[in-house]
Protein backbone atom coordinates (compact mmCIF):
# COMPACT_ATOMS: atom_id res chain seq x y z
CA UNK A 1 0.00 0.00 0.00
CA UNK A 2 1.33 3.17 -0.77
CA UNK A 3 1.51 6.24 1.26
CA UNK A 4 -1.44 8.55 -0.13
CA UNK A 5 -3.77 5.74 -0.47
CA UNK A 6 -3.45 5.42 3.43
CA UNK A 7 -4.01 9.08 4.09
CA UNK A 8 -7.18 8.87 2.35
CA UNK A 9 -8.12 7.21 5.57
CA UNK A 10 -7.67 10.20 7.43
CA UNK A 11 -11.03 11.40 5.55
CA UNK A 12 -13.65 10.71 8.67
CA UNK A 13 -16.81 9.27 5.97
CA UNK A 14 -14.17 7.18 4.40
CA UNK A 15 -12.37 6.21 7.71
CA UNK A 16 -16.08 5.39 9.28
CA UNK A 17 -16.92 2.83 5.85
CA UNK A 18 -13.53 1.19 6.32
CA UNK A 19 -14.40 0.47 9.95
CA UNK A 20 -18.18 -0.88 8.88
CA UNK A 21 -15.98 -3.65 6.87
CA UNK A 22 -13.50 -4.16 8.90
CA UNK A 23 -14.49 -4.52 12.10
CA UNK A 24 -16.12 -7.32 12.28
CA UNK A 25 -13.96 -9.74 11.06
CA UNK A 26 -10.76 -8.08 13.52
CA UNK A 27 -13.56 -8.52 16.24
CA UNK A 28 -14.37 -12.10 15.15
CA UNK A 29 -10.53 -12.97 15.10
CA UNK A 30 -9.40 -11.26 17.80
CA UNK A 31 -12.47 -13.00 20.10
CA UNK A 32 -11.06 -16.59 18.63
CA UNK A 33 -7.03 -15.91 19.15
CA UNK A 34 -8.13 -14.55 22.59
CA UNK A 35 -10.40 -17.80 23.29
CA UNK A 36 -7.50 -19.85 21.71
CA UNK A 37 -4.81 -18.62 23.40
CA UNK A 38 -6.09 -18.15 26.97
CA UNK A 39 -8.24 -21.79 26.66
CA UNK A 40 -5.02 -23.12 25.59
CA UNK A 41 -3.00 -21.30 28.45
CA UNK A 42 -4.91 -21.96 31.14
CA UNK A 43 -6.38 -25.86 30.59
CA UNK A 44 -3.44 -27.36 28.05
CA UNK A 45 -0.26 -26.26 29.56
CA UNK A 46 1.86 -28.01 32.13
CA UNK A 47 2.48 -25.89 35.79
CA UNK A 48 6.26 -24.42 35.99
CA UNK A 49 8.57 -26.95 38.12
CA UNK A 50 9.32 -22.96 40.00
CA UNK A 51 6.06 -21.56 39.85
CA UNK A 52 3.84 -24.08 40.03
CA UNK A 53 0.20 -23.40 37.95
CA UNK A 54 1.04 -19.40 38.79
CA UNK A 55 2.92 -19.23 35.35
CA UNK A 56 -0.55 -19.33 33.59
CA UNK A 57 -0.76 -15.80 34.55
CA UNK A 58 1.73 -14.93 31.95
CA UNK A 59 -0.69 -15.33 29.64
CA UNK A 60 -2.87 -12.34 30.58
CA UNK A 61 0.08 -10.68 32.10
CA UNK A 62 2.41 -10.00 29.45
CA UNK A 63 0.43 -9.39 26.80
CA UNK A 64 -1.01 -6.20 28.55
CA UNK A 65 1.58 -4.88 29.65
CA UNK A 66 2.91 -5.18 26.03
CA UNK A 67 -0.39 -3.40 24.85
CA UNK A 68 0.09 -1.08 27.94
CA UNK A 69 3.05 0.59 26.22
CA UNK A 70 2.01 -0.15 22.44
CA UNK A 71 -1.25 1.73 23.03
CA UNK A 72 1.07 5.05 24.66
CA UNK A 73 3.69 4.81 21.71
CA UNK A 74 0.23 4.59 19.10
CA UNK A 75 -1.10 7.92 20.58
CA UNK A 76 2.29 9.63 20.39
CA UNK A 77 2.32 8.26 16.41
CA UNK A 78 -1.41 9.42 16.15
CA UNK A 79 -0.16 12.76 17.62
CA UNK A 80 2.18 13.74 15.50
CA UNK A 81 0.11 12.93 12.89
CA UNK A 82 -2.40 14.99 14.05
CA UNK A 83 0.25 18.29 15.23
CA UNK A 84 1.83 17.62 11.29
CA UNK A 85 -1.38 16.80 9.10
CA UNK A 86 -4.02 18.02 10.87
CA UNK A 87 -5.90 14.81 10.28
CA UNK A 88 -9.21 14.64 12.67
CA UNK A 89 -9.46 10.45 12.57
CA UNK A 90 -6.33 10.97 14.17
CA UNK A 91 -6.17 13.09 16.99
CA UNK A 92 -10.13 10.76 17.54
CA UNK A 93 -7.64 7.58 17.14
CA UNK A 94 -5.22 9.08 20.29
CA UNK A 95 -8.30 9.68 22.58
CA UNK A 96 -10.13 6.76 21.74
CA UNK A 97 -7.18 4.68 22.45
CA UNK A 98 -6.40 6.15 25.96
CA UNK A 99 -8.94 4.75 27.90
CA UNK A 100 -8.04 1.25 26.02
CA UNK A 101 -4.09 1.61 27.46
CA UNK A 102 -5.54 2.31 31.03
CA UNK A 103 -7.35 -0.93 31.43
CA UNK A 104 -4.44 -2.22 30.14
CA UNK A 105 -2.56 -1.56 32.61
CA UNK A 106 -4.45 -2.02 35.63
CA UNK A 107 -4.59 -5.62 34.01
CA UNK A 108 -0.83 -5.76 33.88
CA UNK A 109 -0.42 -4.16 37.35
CA UNK A 110 -3.23 -6.50 39.22
CA UNK A 111 -1.95 -9.90 37.71
CA UNK A 112 1.44 -8.78 38.49
CA UNK A 113 0.01 -8.38 41.72
CA UNK A 114 -1.53 -11.10 42.51
CA UNK A 115 1.17 -13.09 40.64
CA UNK A 116 3.84 -11.14 43.53
CA UNK A 117 1.81 -12.61 46.64
CA UNK A 118 2.79 -16.10 45.94
CA UNK A 119 6.38 -15.93 44.07
CA UNK A 120 7.89 -12.95 45.59
CA UNK A 121 5.58 -12.67 48.96
CA UNK A 122 4.45 -9.23 48.38
CA UNK A 123 1.68 -7.89 46.70
CA UNK A 124 4.31 -4.59 45.81
CA UNK A 125 7.57 -4.29 45.27
CA UNK A 126 8.92 -0.81 44.05
CA UNK A 127 10.89 -3.11 41.64
CA UNK A 128 11.83 -0.90 38.39
CA UNK A 129 9.46 -1.99 35.93
CA UNK A 130 6.18 -1.92 38.61
CA UNK A 131 7.37 1.59 39.35
CA UNK A 132 7.36 2.60 35.87
CA UNK A 133 4.08 1.10 34.93
CA UNK A 134 2.72 3.19 38.01
CA UNK A 135 4.05 6.31 36.15
CA UNK A 136 2.51 4.97 33.17
CA UNK A 137 -0.57 4.65 34.65
CA UNK A 138 -0.50 7.95 36.13
CA UNK A 139 0.20 9.22 32.80
CA UNK A 140 -2.83 7.66 30.89
CA UNK A 141 -5.05 9.32 34.10
CA UNK A 142 -3.86 13.33 33.39
CA UNK A 143 -3.90 12.45 29.46
CA UNK A 144 -7.26 11.54 29.75
CA UNK A 145 -8.13 14.26 32.25
CA UNK A 146 -7.17 17.39 30.19
CA UNK A 147 -9.48 15.93 26.92
CA UNK A 148 -12.50 15.29 29.42
CA UNK A 149 -11.61 18.97 31.11
CA UNK A 150 -11.73 21.22 27.56
CA UNK A 151 -14.27 21.63 25.77
CA UNK A 152 -13.14 22.78 22.58
CA UNK A 153 -12.76 19.69 20.56
CA UNK A 154 -9.65 21.49 18.27
CA UNK A 155 -8.35 22.81 21.81
CA UNK A 156 -8.49 19.28 23.22
CA UNK A 157 -6.72 17.78 20.76
CA UNK A 158 -3.79 20.47 20.32
CA UNK A 159 -3.23 20.33 24.01
CA UNK A 160 -3.51 16.74 24.88
CA UNK A 161 -1.20 15.82 21.22
CA UNK A 162 1.88 18.02 23.03
CA UNK A 163 0.73 16.62 26.84
CA UNK A 164 1.49 13.08 24.70
CA UNK A 165 4.35 13.97 22.96
CA UNK A 166 6.44 15.80 26.42
CA UNK A 167 4.73 13.08 28.61
CA UNK A 168 6.52 10.50 26.50
CA UNK A 169 9.89 11.94 27.02
CA UNK A 170 9.30 12.55 30.38
CA UNK A 171 7.65 8.54 30.67
CA UNK A 172 11.01 7.63 28.78
CA UNK A 173 13.51 9.34 31.18
CA UNK A 174 11.30 8.04 33.94
CA UNK A 175 12.06 4.46 32.81
CA UNK A 176 15.79 5.32 33.13
CA UNK A 177 15.23 7.26 36.64
CA UNK A 178 13.57 4.61 38.41
CA UNK A 179 15.90 2.43 37.13
CA UNK A 180 18.97 3.87 38.68
CA UNK A 181 16.86 4.64 41.34
CA UNK A 182 16.07 1.71 42.53
CA UNK A 183 19.44 -0.05 42.08
CA UNK A 184 20.38 2.45 44.37
CA UNK A 185 18.30 1.09 46.95
CA UNK A 186 18.98 -2.50 47.15
CA UNK A 187 21.61 -3.61 45.03
CA UNK A 188 20.60 -7.00 42.54
CA UNK A 189 17.36 -7.42 44.23
CA UNK A 190 16.01 -11.24 43.00
CA UNK A 191 12.52 -9.52 41.76
CA UNK A 192 13.81 -8.69 38.71
CA UNK A 193 13.10 -12.51 37.38
CA UNK A 194 12.87 -11.88 33.59
CA UNK A 195 10.04 -13.47 32.52
CA UNK A 196 10.28 -13.37 29.23
CA UNK A 197 13.70 -15.25 28.74
CA UNK A 198 12.84 -18.03 31.25
CA UNK A 199 9.50 -19.10 29.20
CA UNK A 200 10.04 -22.44 27.64
CA UNK A 201 8.52 -23.60 24.51
CA UNK A 202 5.26 -25.08 25.78
CA UNK A 203 4.51 -21.65 27.61
CA UNK A 204 5.40 -19.57 24.01
CA UNK A 205 3.18 -20.79 21.57
CA UNK A 206 -0.02 -19.79 23.39
CA UNK A 207 1.41 -16.84 24.58
CA UNK A 208 1.67 -15.72 20.98
CA UNK A 209 -1.78 -16.38 20.64
CA UNK A 210 -2.50 -14.32 23.34
CA UNK A 211 -0.29 -11.40 22.09
CA UNK A 212 -2.08 -11.63 18.93
CA UNK A 213 -5.44 -12.03 20.28
CA UNK A 214 -4.58 -8.67 22.79
CA UNK A 215 -3.29 -6.94 19.98
CA UNK A 216 -6.62 -7.95 17.58
CA UNK A 217 -8.77 -6.55 20.59
CA UNK A 218 -6.96 -3.46 20.73
CA UNK A 219 -7.43 -2.41 17.33
CA UNK A 220 -10.72 -3.84 17.09
CA UNK A 221 -11.69 -1.62 19.87
CA UNK A 222 -9.93 1.43 18.51
CA UNK A 223 -11.46 1.24 15.59
CA UNK A 224 -14.91 1.02 17.57
CA UNK A 225 -14.05 4.17 20.11
CA UNK A 226 -12.25 6.46 17.28
CA UNK A 227 -15.71 5.79 14.69
CA UNK A 228 -18.45 6.46 18.55
CA UNK A 229 -15.79 9.64 18.78
CA UNK A 230 -16.33 10.56 14.56
CA UNK A 231 -20.24 10.18 15.37
CA UNK A 232 -20.32 12.38 18.44
CA UNK A 233 -18.53 14.83 16.56
CA UNK A 234 -20.96 15.17 13.87
CA UNK A 235 -23.70 14.89 15.83
CA UNK A 236 -22.42 18.25 17.68
CA UNK A 237 -21.64 19.78 14.54
CA UNK A 238 -25.53 19.15 13.05
CA UNK A 239 -26.79 20.68 16.17
CA UNK A 240 -24.88 23.11 16.34
CA UNK A 241 -26.22 24.17 12.35
CA UNK A 242 -29.55 22.87 13.40
CA UNK A 243 -29.75 25.48 16.27
CA UNK A 244 -27.98 28.54 13.93
CA UNK A 245 -31.31 27.79 12.12
CA UNK B 1 -13.31 -29.54 34.25
CA UNK B 2 -10.93 -26.86 36.04
CA UNK B 3 -7.40 -28.39 35.63
CA UNK B 4 -5.61 -29.19 39.11
CA UNK B 5 -3.54 -25.87 40.24
CA UNK B 6 -2.50 -26.81 43.53
CA UNK B 7 -2.02 -24.16 46.18
CA UNK B 8 -1.74 -21.35 43.92
CA UNK B 9 -5.78 -21.99 42.73
CA UNK B 10 -6.92 -18.61 44.10
CA UNK B 11 -4.01 -16.69 42.66
CA UNK B 12 -4.39 -17.85 39.17
CA UNK B 13 -8.43 -17.55 38.91
CA UNK B 14 -8.44 -14.40 40.42
CA UNK B 15 -6.34 -12.78 37.93
CA UNK B 16 -8.40 -14.46 35.13
CA UNK B 17 -11.35 -13.16 36.77
CA UNK B 18 -10.13 -9.60 37.28
CA UNK B 19 -8.35 -9.35 33.87
CA UNK B 20 -11.81 -11.01 31.99
CA UNK B 21 -13.78 -8.80 34.45
CA UNK B 22 -12.06 -5.67 33.02
CA UNK B 23 -11.81 -6.45 29.30
CA UNK B 24 -15.54 -7.35 29.90
CA UNK B 25 -16.19 -4.31 31.55
CA UNK B 26 -13.98 -2.11 28.74
CA UNK B 27 -15.61 -3.94 25.95
CA UNK B 28 -19.18 -3.13 27.12
CA UNK B 29 -18.65 0.41 27.66
CA UNK B 30 -17.25 0.59 24.06
CA UNK B 31 -19.94 -0.95 22.49
CA UNK B 32 -22.53 0.96 24.77
CA UNK B 33 -20.64 4.33 23.70
CA UNK B 34 -20.91 3.60 20.23
CA UNK B 35 -24.96 2.94 19.76
CA UNK B 36 -25.76 5.58 21.85
CA UNK B 37 -23.76 7.78 19.75
CA UNK B 38 -24.90 6.11 16.44
CA UNK B 39 -28.26 6.40 17.39
CA UNK B 40 -28.05 10.21 18.33
CA UNK B 41 -26.39 10.69 15.15
CA UNK B 42 -29.20 8.89 13.01
CA UNK B 43 -31.51 11.06 15.15
CA UNK B 44 -29.97 14.41 14.41
CA UNK B 45 -29.29 13.31 10.57
CA UNK B 46 -33.36 12.13 10.07
CA UNK B 47 -34.49 15.10 11.56
CA UNK B 48 -32.55 17.03 9.40
CA UNK B 49 -33.38 15.40 5.96
CA UNK B 50 -37.57 14.64 7.52
CA UNK C 1 11.64 40.98 28.80
CA UNK C 2 13.13 42.38 31.90
CA UNK C 3 10.20 44.48 32.43
CA UNK C 4 7.94 42.21 32.35
CA UNK C 5 10.31 40.04 34.81
CA UNK C 6 10.29 43.08 36.86
CA UNK C 7 6.22 43.31 36.70
CA UNK C 8 5.88 39.59 37.10
CA UNK C 9 8.08 39.71 40.56
CA UNK C 10 6.46 43.05 41.99
CA UNK C 11 2.98 41.77 41.38
CA UNK C 12 4.12 38.36 42.75
CA UNK C 13 5.57 40.55 46.11
CA UNK C 14 2.17 42.59 46.33
CA UNK C 15 0.20 39.71 46.23
CA UNK C 16 2.22 38.34 49.28
CA UNK C 17 1.79 34.97 47.51
CA UNK C 18 5.32 34.85 46.43
CA UNK C 19 8.47 34.00 48.96
CA UNK C 20 5.92 34.01 51.74
CA UNK C 21 3.45 31.25 50.89
CA UNK C 22 6.16 28.33 49.69
CA UNK C 23 8.52 29.05 52.40
CA UNK C 24 5.70 28.80 54.56
CA UNK C 25 4.23 25.64 53.54
CA UNK C 26 7.84 24.34 53.47
CA UNK C 27 8.19 24.93 56.90
CA UNK C 28 4.72 23.67 57.74
CA UNK C 29 5.94 20.60 55.66
CA UNK C 30 8.79 19.52 57.73
CA UNK C 31 7.54 20.53 61.19
CA UNK C 32 4.71 17.91 60.58
CA UNK C 33 6.85 15.62 59.25
CA UNK C 34 8.31 14.45 62.79
CA UNK C 35 4.66 14.84 64.12
CA UNK C 36 3.75 12.15 61.63
CA UNK C 37 6.99 9.36 61.94
CA UNK C 38 8.29 10.35 65.31
CA UNK C 39 11.17 12.42 66.85
CA UNK C 40 13.99 10.25 66.57
CA UNK C 41 16.58 12.07 64.86
CA UNK C 42 18.17 8.61 63.27
CA UNK C 43 14.99 8.01 61.50
CA UNK C 44 14.61 11.63 60.68
CA UNK C 45 18.30 12.26 59.33
CA UNK C 46 17.94 9.04 57.06
CA UNK C 47 14.06 10.38 55.33
CA UNK C 48 15.64 14.27 55.57
CA UNK C 49 16.95 14.47 52.00
CA UNK C 50 13.52 12.95 50.29
CA UNK C 51 11.24 15.16 52.80
CA UNK C 52 13.10 18.31 52.19
CA UNK C 53 12.68 17.37 48.34
CA UNK C 54 9.23 16.58 48.59
CA UNK C 55 8.55 19.61 50.65
CA UNK C 56 10.19 21.81 47.77
CA UNK C 57 8.46 20.01 44.89
CA UNK C 58 5.06 20.61 46.82
CA UNK C 59 5.66 24.06 47.62
CA UNK C 60 6.74 24.71 43.87
CA UNK C 61 3.58 22.86 42.67
CA UNK C 62 0.87 24.95 44.85
CA UNK C 63 2.47 28.27 43.03
CA UNK C 64 1.94 27.26 39.55
CA UNK C 65 -1.77 27.82 39.04
CA UNK C 66 -0.74 31.78 39.41
CA UNK C 67 1.74 32.01 36.57
CA UNK C 68 -1.15 32.78 34.20
CA UNK C 69 -4.08 32.95 35.40
CA UNK C 70 -3.77 36.63 36.80
CA UNK C 71 -2.91 37.78 33.42
CA UNK C 72 -5.41 35.40 31.84
CA UNK C 73 -8.05 37.18 33.57
CA UNK C 74 -7.18 40.89 32.93
CA UNK C 75 -6.08 39.88 29.21
CA UNK C 76 -2.71 41.04 29.59
CA UNK C 77 -1.81 37.69 28.16
CA UNK C 78 -3.79 38.74 25.07
CA UNK C 79 -1.48 41.89 25.20
CA UNK C 80 1.63 39.54 25.49
CA UNK C 81 1.00 37.74 22.82
CA UNK C 82 0.66 40.41 20.34
CA UNK C 83 3.56 42.10 21.66
CA UNK C 84 7.19 41.93 19.41
CA UNK C 85 8.47 39.54 22.46
CA UNK C 86 8.10 35.96 21.09
CA UNK C 87 6.14 33.31 23.23
CA UNK C 88 8.49 31.40 24.07
CA UNK C 89 10.65 34.35 25.36
CA UNK C 90 7.13 35.21 27.74
CA UNK C 91 7.03 31.62 29.44
CA UNK C 92 10.93 31.83 29.91
CA UNK C 93 10.08 35.04 31.67
CA UNK C 94 7.56 33.73 33.47
CA UNK C 95 9.40 30.73 34.32
CA UNK C 96 12.69 32.65 35.53
CA UNK C 97 10.17 35.01 37.70
CA UNK C 98 8.32 31.69 39.30
CA UNK C 99 11.50 30.12 39.83
CA UNK C 100 13.04 33.40 41.86
CA UNK C 101 9.60 33.43 43.75
CA UNK C 102 9.32 30.13 44.66
CA UNK C 103 12.71 27.74 44.13
CA UNK C 104 15.31 30.48 44.89
CA UNK C 105 13.73 31.31 48.46
CA UNK C 106 13.66 27.59 49.28
CA UNK C 107 17.23 27.38 48.12
CA UNK C 108 18.40 29.45 50.37
CA UNK C 109 16.40 28.42 53.27
CA UNK C 110 17.16 24.32 53.54
CA UNK C 111 20.19 24.60 55.61
CA UNK C 112 17.17 26.00 57.97
CA UNK C 113 14.48 23.24 56.95
CA UNK C 114 17.45 20.35 56.88
CA UNK C 115 18.41 21.62 60.34
CA UNK C 116 15.26 20.83 61.79
CA UNK C 117 15.21 17.50 60.20
CA UNK C 118 18.43 16.52 61.80
CA UNK C 119 20.23 16.58 58.16
CA UNK C 120 24.01 14.80 58.89
CA UNK C 121 26.40 18.17 58.52
CA UNK C 122 27.97 16.77 55.39
CA UNK C 123 24.65 16.23 53.81
CA UNK C 124 24.29 20.30 53.99
CA UNK C 125 26.23 21.13 50.69
CA UNK C 126 24.60 18.18 48.46
CA UNK C 127 21.49 19.10 49.65
CA UNK C 128 21.41 23.05 48.26
CA UNK C 129 23.51 21.99 45.28
CA UNK C 130 20.51 19.55 44.14
CA UNK C 131 17.89 22.23 44.94
CA UNK C 132 19.80 24.88 43.54
CA UNK C 133 20.48 22.21 39.90
CA UNK C 134 16.97 21.16 40.49
CA UNK C 135 14.26 23.81 41.03
CA UNK C 136 14.67 25.71 38.08
CA UNK C 137 13.27 22.41 35.89
CA UNK C 138 10.38 21.82 38.60
CA UNK C 139 9.39 25.98 37.50
CA UNK C 140 10.03 24.94 33.36
CA UNK C 141 7.90 21.86 33.61
CA UNK C 142 5.39 23.57 36.00
CA UNK C 143 5.21 26.46 33.32
CA UNK C 144 4.01 23.64 30.73
CA UNK C 145 1.57 22.49 33.42
CA UNK C 146 0.13 26.26 33.94
CA UNK C 147 -0.03 26.44 30.12
CA UNK C 148 -1.79 23.31 29.16
CA UNK C 149 -4.52 24.62 32.28
CA UNK C 150 -4.68 28.06 31.71
CA UNK C 151 -7.90 29.16 30.35
CA UNK C 152 -9.14 26.10 32.76
CA UNK C 153 -11.88 27.01 35.59
CA UNK C 154 -10.88 24.24 38.13
CA UNK C 155 -7.45 23.81 36.42
CA UNK C 156 -5.69 23.19 39.99
CA UNK C 157 -5.95 19.59 40.51
CA UNK C 158 -5.99 18.81 36.67
CA UNK C 159 -2.59 20.99 37.42
CA UNK C 160 -1.10 19.01 39.79
CA UNK C 161 -1.99 15.72 37.82
CA UNK C 162 -0.77 16.58 34.81
CA UNK C 163 2.74 18.26 36.11
CA UNK C 164 3.39 15.98 39.10
CA UNK C 165 4.28 12.35 36.92
CA UNK C 166 6.38 14.59 34.81
CA UNK C 167 8.38 15.95 38.09
CA UNK C 168 9.49 12.20 38.56
CA UNK C 169 12.51 12.17 37.28
CA UNK C 170 13.58 15.72 38.39
CA UNK C 171 12.28 13.92 41.65
CA UNK C 172 14.43 11.20 41.81
CA UNK C 173 17.48 12.40 40.44
CA UNK C 174 17.38 15.20 42.76
CA UNK C 175 16.92 13.55 46.23
CA UNK C 176 19.17 10.55 45.29
CA UNK C 177 21.93 13.24 45.18
CA UNK C 178 20.91 14.99 48.70
CA UNK C 179 20.54 11.80 50.23
CA UNK C 180 24.11 10.07 48.61
CA UNK C 181 25.82 13.06 49.80
CA UNK C 182 24.07 12.44 53.50
CA UNK C 183 25.35 9.42 53.15
CA UNK C 184 28.69 10.05 52.07
CA UNK C 185 28.22 8.00 49.18
CA UNK C 186 29.44 9.29 45.10
CA UNK C 187 27.03 12.12 43.93
CA UNK C 188 28.33 12.05 40.53
CA UNK C 189 25.76 10.53 38.19
CA UNK C 190 22.83 11.41 39.92
CA UNK C 191 24.00 15.00 39.56
CA UNK C 192 24.86 14.83 35.96
CA UNK C 193 22.03 13.67 35.16
CA UNK C 194 19.40 16.03 37.51
CA UNK C 195 22.05 18.97 35.36
CA UNK C 196 20.96 17.08 32.02
CA UNK C 197 17.55 17.31 32.95
CA UNK C 198 17.52 20.86 34.14
CA UNK C 199 19.26 22.24 31.14
CA UNK C 200 17.23 19.73 28.56
CA UNK C 201 13.79 20.95 30.17
CA UNK C 202 15.01 24.79 29.99
CA UNK C 203 16.20 24.62 26.47
CA UNK C 204 13.37 22.73 24.93
CA UNK C 205 9.78 22.97 27.06
CA UNK C 206 9.55 26.78 26.81
CA UNK C 207 8.93 25.84 22.55
CA UNK C 208 6.38 23.54 24.01
CA UNK C 209 5.17 25.85 26.83
CA UNK C 210 4.98 28.83 24.07
CA UNK C 211 2.81 26.53 21.49
CA UNK C 212 0.49 25.32 24.28
CA UNK C 213 -0.22 28.79 25.19
CA UNK C 214 -0.80 29.97 21.86
CA UNK C 215 -3.67 27.11 21.17
CA UNK C 216 -4.67 28.52 24.57
CA UNK C 217 -5.22 32.19 23.49
CA UNK C 218 -6.72 31.22 19.64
Amino acid sequence: MNLNALWEYANPVKFSRTVSLVLPWVSVLALVSLVVGLVWGFFFTPDDYRQGSTVKIIFLHVPSAMMAISAWFMMLVTSLIWLIRRHHVSALAAKAAAPIGIVMTLIALATGAIWGQPMWGTWWAWDPRLTSFLILFLFYLGYVALWEAIENPDTAADLTAVLCIVGSVFAFLSRYAVNFWNQGLHQGASLSLDKEENVADVFSTPLYVCIAGFVLLFVALVFLRTRTEIHKRRTKALLARERLG
Amino acid sequence: MIPDLGKYADTVLSSYAVSILLLVLLVAVSIRAARKARIELEQVEGRRNG
Amino acid sequence: MISLLLRDLRLAMRAGGGFGLGLSFFLIVTVLVPFGVGPGSALLAKIAPGILWLGALLACLLSLDRIFALDWEDGSLDLLATSPLPMEGVVTVKALAHWLTTGLPLCIASPVFALLLSLPPEGYQWLILSLVLGTPALSVIGTFGAALTVGLKRGGLLLSLLVLPLYVPTLIFGAEVARRGAEGLATTTPILMLAGISAGTIALLPFASALVLRVNLR
